[in-house]
């Protein structure tokens, strides 16, 4: 129906754009909602949340007590809910989604789903249709081979998994982290300073269970789940295992403060989590007699501390480390990582002795254009502007003729780069190359590519 | 009157007591970022003071790449592989150049103990600036800002030198494109890139550079320098022959290739 048929029809008619992205981020929040039930929930887009809740049940009081409160929470949520328990991940699904008639248990149910509940092709589903196979009991009662001959040989598969003949493996949308402690509260917790000071105290139940395995934490992750069914997560890294409970509630604190968009307890949570899904071996500190460690905290230890501080507060990527890689063409000779994952030293090139450094301090990533006087074909640069002024060179170097990596191009092509090393009447050092040869382009341009010392 | 005169009488007392020890400004250095060149340390009794913050302006734009190696050449300079913390925004990447490692390795510093922070903002520049000058184990913090920076006020400015007088770091503030203006500062400079000495072939040499004292607290300000980078040595030296730049010059202007001048 078109929208202004629709519109005439039901003048107080809300639209609104359809925007799959944002749906797909709803889908998800929901998903790390229902992370209270059981850590593992797959995604089943656009619409759809698969829970294995095998050896969950009990803490809801069984089944019907854990979908009455999965019914109520997303109810609650605005959203229309169609559910069904099913003994494969597959079946689950199928019975969610198509399932018309009740039937008296789990085996006749899904017998009696329509044969679009095994999603095939619809030339495959027309065919199945035609022959009078109206039913997945329909279909189950023939042998599989002739299926697979005369269907496909994914109408067998499907079938075979939707019977439970076949494995259905679930993709959850995380996998279990191997150290958790979380709380659930009888009473909603309303005010951030008393969720604080839980997720101290949950922190320092995780720590004590990593300390019993030998093991520092890398990577914490802390999820507030609200008394309305959603859930916010907030975590936090460090660049080298720990056991520090201080040092982890600092960074949690940092990272609070740093929130764009502040935790909300809106009506209170519900429950607590704090997983650590990163582990690394970490050995026990040997304290004193008369306390305290033996090995006192190092400058080491303090200058690690501080990265984990700042990467919390400016992002992972704000604290970096240069690294350096194998290539010839400039701007890419540099690698600078995250340097919470403590990347290893690389070595770096030795320069010749008694040269000038004939890279530059600063590098321009993209180079920057520049209008160059230079004589045609091969000659140097004699001025060039940039950024509104002219530099006249007085000395000059080049050129350095750096080939583009064509081994690693399917057409083998890519522009030479001849670079100059100059200096203006001024002493400031640039680093200009002209991209391109003249036999491989009509007009090659000029770039400024850096500044030297 | 009586009232208020007893606390008056008291924080007399506390500055008495201040002047007395000398203040918190007299606790020595714990050393000196030296250049290795035996004249200028000299002067400055050892080189730039650590735990001190020294600021090094780049009045024009152009001369910030000058500015910038001279502070990390003088951090670098120092043994040990403790990192050097550079602190700047990420739009500085655009303005005056990502900060290029293979570079840094070609001067003969480690590029690994460069540990690069780069933030949104000033104001959060600030703010790590000053967690970092509180993290004692840095060679030292470099903090480069571009244009005025207005969040840099005298307060902010003392709170950084008193961190790292505390903890005993150096701070180098890089202003580029900024006028010189009052501050807190040990020592106050304005670096300009210096013609260099030339090769053969009249190619550029190695990194020269001007210096201009602007201000000292322990001493009279007004010193000009020009040293030039021997990464040899790992040492900054005189500008050897530096009067040799003005005829070649002349000569350029008659012969514009220049080539055969040297």
């Amino acid at each position: 129906m078109p929208l202004a048929d629709a519109r005439a029809r039901v003048p107080e008619l809300v639209i609104v754009p359809f925007d799959p992205v944002l749906d797909q981020a709803w889908l998800d929040r929901l998903a790390q909602g229902c992370t209270r039930y059981t850590p593992l929930v797959a995604l089943d887009a656009p619409d759809g949340l698969i829970l294995d809740i095998t050896g969950c049940t009990h803490l809801f009081d069984g089944e019907a007590g854990l979908i009455d409160d999965i019914d109520s929470r997303l109810t609650r949520l605005g959203m229309t809910l169609r559910h069904a328990l099913g003994p494969t991940a597959d079946a689950a699904r199928a019975l969610a989604r198509y399932q018309m008639l009740p039937a008296p248990d789990e085996a006749s149910a899904i017998r009696r789903l329509p044969v679009a509940a095994l999603e095939l092709e619809a030339e495959a589903a027309t065919a199945l249709v035609r022959a009078g196979l109206k039913t997945i009991g329909d279909l189950a009662a023939r042998p599989t081979a002739n299926i697979a001959a005369r269907f496909g040989a994914d109408a067998a598969t499907a079938l075979r998994r939707l019977l439970g003949d076949a494995p259905s493996p679930l993709d959850p949308r995380t996998t279990p982290p191997p150290v958790v402690a979380e709380r659930r509260f009888a009473e909603p917790v309303a005010s951030m300073p008393h969720a604080t000071q839980i997720l101290t105290e949950l922190v320092g139940e995780a720590i004590a269970d990593l300390g019993e395995r030998g093991k520092g934490g890398r990577h914490f992750r802390a999820t507030f789940f609200r008394s309305d069914g959603l859930a916010r997560s907030i975590a936090v890294e460090t660049g080298h295992p720990t056991r520090d409970n201080g040092l982890v509630m600092r960074l949690f604190a940092e990272r609070m403060d740093a929130l764009r968009d502040p935790l909300d307890p809106g009506f209170g949570f519900d429950m607590m989590r704090l997983a650590v899904p990163r582990l690394e071996p970490l050995a026990a500190t040997q304290l004193k007699l008369e306390g305290g460690a033996v090995r006192a905290a190092t400058e080491g230890a303090a200058m690690a501390e501080l990265v984990d501080r700042l990467a919390t507060r400016i992002g992972r990527g704000g604290v970096r480390k240069f690294a350096a890689a194998d290539t010839h063409i400039p701007e890419q000779a540099q690698l600078a990582l995250p340097a919470i994952d403590a990347p290893p030293p690389t070595p770096w090139p030795v320069p010749e002795p008694g040269e000038p450094p004939l890279r530059p301090f600063y590098l321009f990533d993209p180079p920057q254009v520049i209008e160059v006087i230079a004589e045609v074909p091969d000659g140097p640069p004699h001025r060039f502007r940039w950024r509104r002024a002219t530099h006249a060179i007085r000395r000059y170097e080049g050129p350095e003729r750096i080939a583009s990596e064509w081994w690693r191009r399917k057409d083998n092509a890519g522009l030479t780069r001849d670079y100059y090393r100059v200096e203006d009447d001024r002493g400031r050092r640039y680093w200009l190359f002209r991209h391109g040869l003249y036999d491989e382009k009509p007009d090659p341009r000029w770039y400024i590519h850096g500044l030297f010392a | 009157m009586r009232e208020s005169s007893q606390p008056l009488a008291g924080l007399r007392q506390r500055i008495a007591r201040l002047a007395a020890t000398g203040g918190p400004e007299s606790r020595p250095a714990e050393g000196w970022l030296a250049t290795g060149h035996g004249a200028f340390d000299a002067a400055f009794g050892g080189g730039l003071m650590v735990g001190r913050c020294h600021e090094f302006f780049a009045a024009d734009a152009l001369d910030g790449a000058s500015a910038a190696a001279f502070a990390a050449l003088l951090a670098l300079r120092t043994p040990g592989q403790t990192p050097l913390l550079w602190l700047r925004t990420v739009d500085a990447g655009r303005r005056t150049g990502h900060i290029y490692a293979p570079g840094i390795a070609e001067l003969g510093g480690d590029p690994g103990r460069l540990l690069l922070i780069e933030t949104a903002d000033p104001k959060m520049l600030l703010a790590c600036a000053n967690d970092a000058v509180r993290c004692a184990g840095s060679a030292a913090v470099i903090v480069e800002s571009w244009g005025k920076f207005p969040l840099l006020d005298l307060t902010a400015g003392r709170r950084l030198t008193l961190g790292a007088r505390d903890a005993g770091t150096t701070l180098l503030m890089l202003r580029l494109n900024a006028a010189p203006t009052p501050s807190v500062a040990e020592t106050r400079w304005n670096i300009v890139a210096a013609p260099s000495h030339a090769l053969a072939a009249d190619a550029p040499g190695a990194p020269a550079f001007d210096l201009e004292l602007l201000r000292w607290r322990g001493g009279p300000a007004g010193t000009h320098w020009r040293l030039d980078w021997d990464k040899d040595e790992q040492a900054f030296r005189d500008t050897a022959l530096s009067g040799a730049v003005l005829p070649l010059a002349a000569r350029r202007a008659i012969h514009p290739l220049g080539a055969e001048a040297a």
